[in-house]
């Protein structure tokens, strides 16, 4: 397992109103598989650390890392991040880590992801660019409304399929996934992959569940309180 | 290692000694985290077996699990995504009543926990035993929701929690340590968090 190592970041801004996207550059930085994510760590003057897991967005062959964070109420880390890190800070990160939310990039797969969980799926899919292998990759991104879904144009652009809870688009009334959506989504699919909150997750797993798939080939990764 | 520029302490210092390193208070938030989909088999029909290097392997339905004389921790869990939460309480069964009916053989070293979705997690059979784990089934007075591992989780608040297996239905006593599901994923094998033993390779 890797050991920490600085990263500077280079590129910083704020996709929609509740996200800010680091691109960092670190030496000598290890190759990583789409679904992996890093550690960062913050270190006040008193020697207090904070540390959070993101997940990436880049594709391994990107010179940068990209990580999206998510705003939270009072978030100590994110807040930071957000409103006090600038190009040219420099913070601890550690990784890649885990290799189970991760895409071996030959299995057909569905990402079905929420929110901010779309980032893995983001990832997943500049990996399939790349490898010109998006035929195995699909990706069901799903949102409170366009504006509030970060990454929607370049998921736009690689021919994800959208749900928007709080907004009518192209003659689709607002709702989450309906089975008759997804279903044709899963035909010849390996893998099923629902990324998001603990709410989006349950939902997702129980809709991949009625649509036919296996409970064993669905992989989990939330995020977040239970709300309730 | 290096001060980040700006940063400072938010959350008030905790009590002196209670958070491992790295950890921060979560306060009354309780993360959910899984790697599968939640199984919806019904508590009434959930078994529990101990089998492996035993003398008398056992399997106890839910009502023979109950008939054990109850057992509670009251205390702190530590999760390796850094959240620690105070001031749990959990009953359940201990986990030295149940080998206590099964009786390890004297080769038995390692215990493998299953879970109905198929997860694994592996311990040292000493961090089991001696009243440091348990098989719960109740929180804070309430039945353990699904999410958290309801009906039944197995509960080893010494370690990082991902040991305290969600969805519990079997215990395996083995001579040697075999990797569970995290484990073999990059997570440490034992996963103490006052040594920060996160990932495989550290400490």
């Amino acid at each position: 397992m890797a050991a920490w190592s600085d990263g500077r970041i280079i590129e910083k801004d704020q996709p929609t109103a509740s996200t800010v996207r680091l691109r960092l550059h670190v030496d000598d930085r290890p190759h990583h598989l789409p679904g992996q994510h890093y550690i960062l760590r913050l270190r006040a003057p008193d020697g207090y650390t904070a540390q959070r897991s993101y997940s990436l967005a880049s594709d391994s062959d990107d010179p940068l890392l990209e990580l999206l964070i998510e705003r939270q109420p009072d978030g100590e880390v994110s807040e930071f991040l957000a409103d006090v890190a600038e190009v040219g800070d420099v913070l601890e990160l550690r990784g890649p880590i885990g290799r189970w939310f991760v895409w071996d990039t030959r299995s057909r797969v569905l990402c079905l992801v929420g929110g901010t969980g779309v980032v893995p799926a983001v990832a997943m899919a500049r990996t399939a660019r790349r490898l010109g292998r998006t035929d195995l990759l699909r990706v069901a991104a799903m949102g409170r409304t366009r504006d509030e879904l970060a990454y929607a144009a370049e998921l736009e652009r690689y021919g994800a399929t959208f749900a928007f809870t709080r907004d009518d688009v192209d003659g689709r009334p607002a709702g989450p996934f309906t089975a008759e959506e997804l279903t044709p989504l899963l035909e010849g699919v390996d893998l099923g992959y629902v990324c998001g909150s603990a709410r989006f997750a349950s939902y997702a797993e129980e809709l991949l569940l009625a649509c036919g798939l296996d409970a064993g080939a669905i992989r989990v990764e939330r995020f977040g309180p239970t709300g309730d | 290692m290096p001060v980040t520029r700006g940063f400072h302490r938010r959350r008030p210092e905790p009590e002196r000694g209670r958070l491992p390193p790295g950890q921060y208070d979560t306060g009354a938030s309780w993360p959910v985290l899984s790697a599968e989909a939640t199984p919806q088999q019904p508590a009434e029909s959930w078994t529990f077996s101990v089998d492996g290097l035993v003398e008398s392997p056992h399997t106890w339905s839910w009502q023979q699990l109950h008939a054990f004389p109850g057992s509670t921790f009251f205390g702190d869990i530590h999760c390796v995504t850094t959240w620690s939460k105070f001031d749990m309480t959990f009953s359940g069964v201990s986990v030295d009543d149940l080998l206590e009916v099964a009786r390890p053989t004297s080769e038995a070293a390692f215990v493998l926990a299953h879970s109905v979705t198929g997860y694994t997690t592996n311990l040292p059979l000493a961090d089991v035993t001696g009243g440091k784990a348990w098989v719960v089934w109740s929180v804070d007075g309430k039945p353990l929701p699904r999410q958290h591992g309801g009906p039944l989780r197995l509960l080893v608040p010494h370690l990082y929690f991902w040991k305290s297996a969600k969805w519990v239905s079997r215990l395996e006593l083995m001579t040697e340590d075999r990797p569970g599901f995290w484990e073999q994923n990059g997570y440490h094998d034992r996963g103490d968090p006052w040594r920060e033993q996160r990932y495989q390779g550290d400490d």
